[in-house]
């Protein structure tokens, strides 16, 4: 037990803590350990500052720019304006400025991207956990089909079907994503759950008559957390590159501006054939440079979480 | 022993075959609005038209039995008529098969070809310039939104520049080289397209995999024995390394239609992609519904015909 604490501490100091108090030191450790392994991966910490750069933008969003400003009919600048004086981004067809609906945008991406995540990572977790602790029983066979239909079947056509039952509301796309991205997070904590659950520690969890719901959640899921958590960083990667081609397939919520919906907007007005780069590639570069960063970060916390996976870099 | 595994994976395949045609079915079901008001809606069909496919899909039947003519029908090719154009929606299909297997076959086959040959020249090398190089592209490519990639290509390739057509086809009727140069000329932005946005895994996928091998055993062996490098790499490391790339492009095959989508929609490709966009505006269920049927099926048979010949390949799988 004392082996997994820090050495030089006082035993003293740990005897008197309760077993909680321990596990939160423990957790407390370990993530001490995983930032100092991560700050050292040059590409995670790349990635860390544009998500903290792209982060913050989306947070103070609304005191950079007024709703009236992405507002079609409040708009007050040139209509497809390349960038000039005030706008230095140029002007939408409607004469709103491009730099302000990238702000929005921002929110609006990193919003869809996050609770899409948490849903798919939600389904894929307990799937996973489930299936994985009652490993080989009728519940892991139904749970493992399940899974590896949704590995199998399309995603890009199912969301594309489910949207189109659906109808475009921003919810309803965050839900599609959230459906059709979970079965590689399953896949994986079912993996590794069939491995935590051979462990001593979850078998003298069982001897002192802790109920399955108990050890999966107190036992199981505290040690495969890292993993998941790995899965969910790159799920968001995925998620914002799901929701931009939603959006550009006209599936996306034309009231909320996402960075796809920006694309979808200047595609549909032509902005191709007439040349509207400053407006059509903005939004672009800045879904690369999210969902690089989330790519980055993802494999730097998987190769720190499962050694195994150390190659990637 | 080989025929039994060969007979699990077909048995798995026909049940996930009968998940996506339940799938198919019950997802319509649950959307407003009922599937007899839907078909009433299009303008293109007559009464007696309406009628036979109501007849015919046993729609004023109870939902059980709806299910079960609704799976003899599809099993026996009748998918139903488009909204829309009040035409066979097997015929319509079948019309915007080709440009699309043309288009994504394409593109899947120059992104394979060029990942697998980078992924093999940097894992084996790994962290030269070369490898960093490539590696760092392929995760830039992923990064990209296929849909934007190709918009981009357009504003610069087929607008300032001039060198290739905005979209379509083909521009004139024309027959023999002519027309194939014509053709040809429509077809280079959007492989170019889908061939950049694929490349990225393979090379990732194969890189790995050379590393993997690259550690193995029988690799120092070789080396011990005083192979060369090169001897080394092609005879001893790439058959092995090359199974799960080998899985990768069988399944890409597979997806030839859900990673058309975008790409023909950007470009008005006529293929299947460009079909479901158009039936997504117009709401033409019943062709979505085949789409969906379709690009499942295939993306079932890719697993089968994958499975099966790792089967082959790596006997070892027949044990698991």
């Amino acid at each position: 037990m004392a082996t997994h604490l820090p050495l030089g501490d006082p035993a003293d100091e740990v005897g008197s803590m309760s077993p909680r108090q321990l596990a939160w030191r423990r957790r407390g450790d370990s993530f001490g350990r995983t930032w100092s392994v991560f700050r050292s991966n040059r590409q995670a910490m790349t990635g860390l500052v544009i998500l903290v750069i792209f982060g913050l933008l989306a947070l103070f969003s609304p005191l950079l720019v007024s709703e009236d400003a992405v507002d079609p009919s409040m708009a007050s600048g040139p209509p497809n304006s390349p960038p000039i004086s005030g706008y230095p981004l140029g002007t939408d067809s409607f004469g709103r400025s491009v730099l302000a609906l990238l702000i929005v945008g921002s929110r609006v991406s990193l919003i869809v991207g996050l609770t899409a995540t948490l849903g798919a990572v939600f389904i894929g977790a307990t799937v996973g956990l489930v299936s994985g602790f009652y490993g080989g029983t009728r519940i892991d066979r139904v749970l493992s089909t399940l899974t590896d239909w949704f590995l199998v079947i399309p995603w890009l056509v199912l969301a594309i079907v489910l949207a189109a039952i659906l109808g475009p509301t921003l919810l309803n796309v965050i839900l599609v994503i959230a459906v059709t991205s979970w079965a590689m997070t399953a896949r994986i904590v079912r993996a590794q759950t069939l491995s935590v659950r051979t462990l001593p520690y979850v078998e003298r969890a069982r001897a002192l008559g802790a109920s399955d719901a108990s050890i999966i959640t107190h036992h199981v899921l505290p040690n495969v957390f890292p993993v998941i958590f790995a899965q969910a960083v790159l799920t968001v990667a995925v998620a914002i590159l799901s929701e931009t081609t939603l959006a550009i397939l006209g599936l996306g919520d034309p009231t909320s501006i996402s960075w796809g919906i920006i694309i979808e907007q200047a595609f549909n007005a032509g902005a191709m054939a007439n040349g509207y780069w400053w407006w059509m590639i903005p939004p672009g570069l800045c879904i690369i440079a999210v969902t690089l960063a989330f790519t980055m970060c993802g494999y730097a916390l998987e190769e720190i979480f499962n050694p195994r996976l150390r190659r990637r870099g | 022993m080989r025929l039994r595994y060969i007979a699990r994976k077909c048995g798995w395949a026909l049940l996930t075959l009968l998940f996506v045609l339940s799938a198919n079915f019950f997802l319509f079901r649950i959307m407003p609005g009922d599937p007899i008001g839907l078909l009433a809606r299009s303008t293109r069909l007559s009464p007696e038209a309406l009628q036979q496919q109501i007849h015919l899909f046993g729609l004023d039947q109870p939902l059980p039995a709806q299910y079960l003519t609704y799976l003899k029908q599809t099993l026996s090719g009748n998918l139903g008529v488009s909204i829309i154009s009040g035409s066979e929606v097997s015929e319509t299909l079948a019309g915007r098969v080709w440009p699309t297997v043309l288009l994504v076959g394409l593109g899947t086959l120059i992104a394979a070809v060029i990942g697998v040959i980078a992924g093999i020249k940097g894992g084996w090398t790994r962290d030269s310039g070369f490898d960093r190089g490539s590696l760092y592209s392929s995760l830039l490519l992923y990064a990209t939104p296929e849909g934007w990639l190709g918009m981009l290509l357009l504003i610069v390739f087929a607008g300032t520049l001039g060198w290739f057509p905005a979209g379509g086809y083909a521009s004139n009727s024309g027959s023999g080289a002519a027309s194939f140069g014509d053709v040809a000329r429509h077809l280079f932005l959007p492989v170019l397209t889908l061939a950049l946005g694929y490349v990225g895994s393979f090379v990732i996928v194969m890189r790995s995999s050379m590393i993997d091998v690259k550690e193995e055993d029988y690799i120092t062996t070789a080396r011990a024995k005083g192979l060369n490098d090169a001897t080394i790499r092609r005879h001893h490391a790439v058959p092995n390394a090359f199974l799960p790339s080998f899985t990768l492009i069988v399944l890409s095959v597979g997806f030839i239609l859900g990673g058309a989508i975008v790409v023909e929609t950007v470009f008005s490709w006529p293929g299947l992609g460009l079909l479901t966009y158009q039936a997504i505006n117009d709401q033409d269920y019943p062709v979505l519904q085949a789409v969906f049927l379709i690009s499942s099926g295939a993306v079932i048979l890719a697993n089968l015909v994958a499975d099966i010949a790792y089967g082959y390949l790596d006997p070892r799988v027949e044990g698991v």
